[in-house]
């Protein structure tokens, strides 16, 4: 009815003005320092792109050229030759089991460390104490924690997690032991993604919950962790990253070995127990560098395992934005 | 209540007419107080009581022009010689209140005055703030809360903030969360039960018509009206006995403000509500009495009419015209 009493026509839409947009303002007028250091954040900026692209390109074009179907379903072989040396079959599952392994620890781990810190966090010493290991663990070279695992695994009462000779000495190299040390190195990652979600979701989700006499736990279980379900996944694709890129544990704790060997007969068990080699141990054993010396196959492993690592990390900025921009967003409604 | 009458009068014994500057406020608003208290259980024969309902009954007849009175009030929860602190700073002081179902409690008074640390702190909700303290007694049934488990006590007094805050879930999703007893997650534990018990909780929230068409859709995608009923109906599924307001529609338009108004209104039969509000027409509009407060002390409390156009107190008269003005 407000509106009704408007005089008619008070309102009527004339031609619009037209639309004026400031200038970006030129650098001319900048001090010659700023002008300096803005360009050289271009160059790097650019340079940056230059070489991201021509790993691609480059991997693409010697991997592309390299690569045969039949890679992916024939297991390795040794030989002299490149044309007889067999595919990437077996390191290709190793690299999914591994993976497996590491991120079925990693991330359930990973999320309950994170919840704990972020919403318990008492005692605070044990708090920090906890904080700083993982932050020590992020930052320990992956091939320290592999010879670590060794010594470890390689006691007698681990040897049920790999091979036990019978002198009752224990090899220590298995997928199981790989993928254990493996979800060390997931494990920050997680906890850091789950953690920053969590401090991004507001106080006043959880008061909702808590004036409505949910415990903490209910909370976190049914309220908080749901909502942050991107922020987690991106997390474990962070892990899964992580883990389908390293070498070092897969050559010390997976044996690197040509084929995957399953130890006895049980059959999953058996793989899980027995030594084997992923795409990044392939790709090194095909490299002028190894033993193999199949360069052509190298770049092709090594071209798959590219393209691995950038789907998942498309991955995470899909999750990542639906963190920002999907049902979950806090900051546009209201 | 015989027993909890006995405590009422009980810290001094004023003359209840004087109003001068130099009594400590809590004592006398008591004594202000207790005069539906007493006459509570007669209206039901109607109300022509003895000498203290007089005040109230007059005060509830000029009320029931905009709004029918309620025949059953009573006492729900009491906060009594009640500071609460945050770190070294008290921002309640020495408080004494009644809350009673069948009638709207509204806490007015400026920023920092100490109204919304008050309501917190009737559901423990202060607790989660770190460095809070507490001395004096809030019971609830004549219970003291802090012998009670916390969640259960918050089940029994919810509340709502200021700021609408759905969880990230589906309608039904929010308000089945809060259904005791009940898992929130997913349509596959979805009974035949909860779905009654959640679409009553909507209904008494006044949002079923509006989203009945779709409970699955996002919390989120409701306007911001519409979420703080949402919030409300949340807030009416865990089945309280008092509900908190904290400034329940300081985000909100003056259309979604009136829905939710009339909302407070109708509810108050079946739970004592406690609202905080800057917005002193919505006090007169919604309350049966009014508490103001001022830097953390209680300075008058009345039944709406007499708080608003006979304050006792200058500061109140003061507060009430200056905002007016």
């Amino acid at each position: 009815m407000a509106t009704a009493e408007l005089p008619s026509g008070a309102n009527a839409p004339g031609a619009p003005p037209a639309i004026v947009r400031p200038r970006h303002d030129s650098t001319a007028a900048w001090p010659l320092i700023d002008r300096l250091g803005y360009w050289l954040c271009w160059v790097t900026g650019i340079g940056l792109c230059v070489i991201a692209a021509a790993i691609v390109l480059f991997m693409l074009v010697e991997g592309i050229s390299a690569l045969r179907l039949n890679l992916f379903v024939e297991s390795p072989a040794a030989s002299l030759h490149q044309s007889q040396s067999g595919g990437f079959l077996d390191p290709l599952i190793g690299t999914f089991i591994v993976t497996t392994i590491g991120i079925l620890i990693a991330a359930p781990a990973g999320v309950a460390i994170a919840a704990w810190l972020s919403e318990y966090g008492r005692p605070s010493w044990l708090a920090r104490a906890v904080e700083s290991s993982i932050e020590m663990i992020a930052g320990v070279p992956s091939i320290v924690l592999a010879i670590f695992g060794l010594i470890i695994f390689s006691r007698s009462i681990f040897g049920f997690l790999s091979q036990q000779a019978s002198d009752g000495s224990v090899t220590g190299e298995s997928f199981l032991v790989a993928g254990i040390v493996m979800s060390l190195l997931a494990l920050p990652l997680v906890v850091g993604a789950t953690r920053e979600a969590l401090a991004q979701l507001p106080g006043r989700l959880r008061e909702a919950s808590y004036a409505l006499g949910k415990t903490r736990a209910t909370t976190i279980r049914s309220v908080l962790l749901p909502a942050i379900r991107p922020g987690i996944a991106s997390g474990v694709v962070l892990g899964i990253g992580r883990i389908v890129g390293d070498t070092a544990i897969i050559v010390i704790l997976l044996g690197a070995t040509l084929k995957n060997e399953p130890v006895g007969n049980v059959p999953l068990l058996g793989t899980l127990r027995g030594t084997g080699s992923t795409l990044t141990s392939y790709v090194y054993n095909n490299s002028p560098a190894g033993e193999g010396n199949a360069p052509q196959k190298a770049y092709a492993a090594a071209f798959v395992l590219l393209m691995i690592v950038l789907a998942l990390n498309a991955l995470v900025t899909r999750l990542s934005r639906g963190l920002s921009l999907g049902t979950t967003d806090w900051t546009a409604k209201l | 209540m015989n027993d909890l009458d006995p405590r009422i009068p009980e810290p001094q014994v004023p003359e209840p007419g004087t109003t001068r500057e130099s009594a400590p406020p809590p004592v006398r608003r008591i004594v202000v107080e207790r005069q539906p208290h007493v006459a509570a259980p007669t209206p039901r024969g109607n109300g022509a009581a003895d000498g203290p309902a007089l005040l109230s009954g007059a005060a509830t007849a000029r009320r029931s022009v905009a709004r029918r009175p309620l025949a059953q009030v009573r006492e729900r929860m009491r906060a009594e010689a009640l500071w609460l602190a945050y770190g070294q700073n008290w921002v309640v002081r020495n408080v004494s209140l009644p809350v009673r179902q069948g009638e709207v409690l509204a806490l007015i008074g400026a920023s920092g005055s100490g109204k919304t640390t008050l309501l917190r702190s009737l559901n423990r909700l202060t607790e989660i703030t770190a460095g809070a303290a507490r001395s004096g007694q809030i019971t609830l049934d004549g219970r003291e809360i802090y012998d009670m488990e916390v969640n259960e006590l918050r089940r029994r007094v919810s509340m709502v903030f200021q700021q609408p805050n759905p969880f990230p879930m589906s309608i039904f999703d929010n308000v089945a969360y809060a259904i005791a007893e009940q898992r929130s997650r997913g349509r596959r534990r979805r009974t035949a039960e909860l779905e009654l018990a959640v679409e009553d909780a909507l209904r008494r929230a006044g949002l079923y018509d509006e989203v009945a068409g779709d409970l699955e859709r996002p919390a989120l995608k409701l306007s911001g009206g519409q979420q703080q009923r949402l919030c409300i109906a949340r807030a009416l599924a865990a089945g309280p006995e008092v509900l908190l307001l904290d400034e329940p529609c300081s985000a909100l338009d003056p259309i979604s403000t009136a829905t939710i108004e009339e909302l407070i209104i109708g509810l108050r039969e079946s739970v004592a509500i406690v609202i905080v509000t800057h917005n002193l027409q919505q006090a007169q509009r919604v309350a049966d009495h009014v508490a103001f407060m001022h830097l953390g002390e209680l300075i008058e409390y009345g039944p709406a009419e007499q708080v608003f156009d006979h304050p006792r107190q200058p500061r109140t008269r003061d507060y009430i015209s200056g905002a007016f003005g």
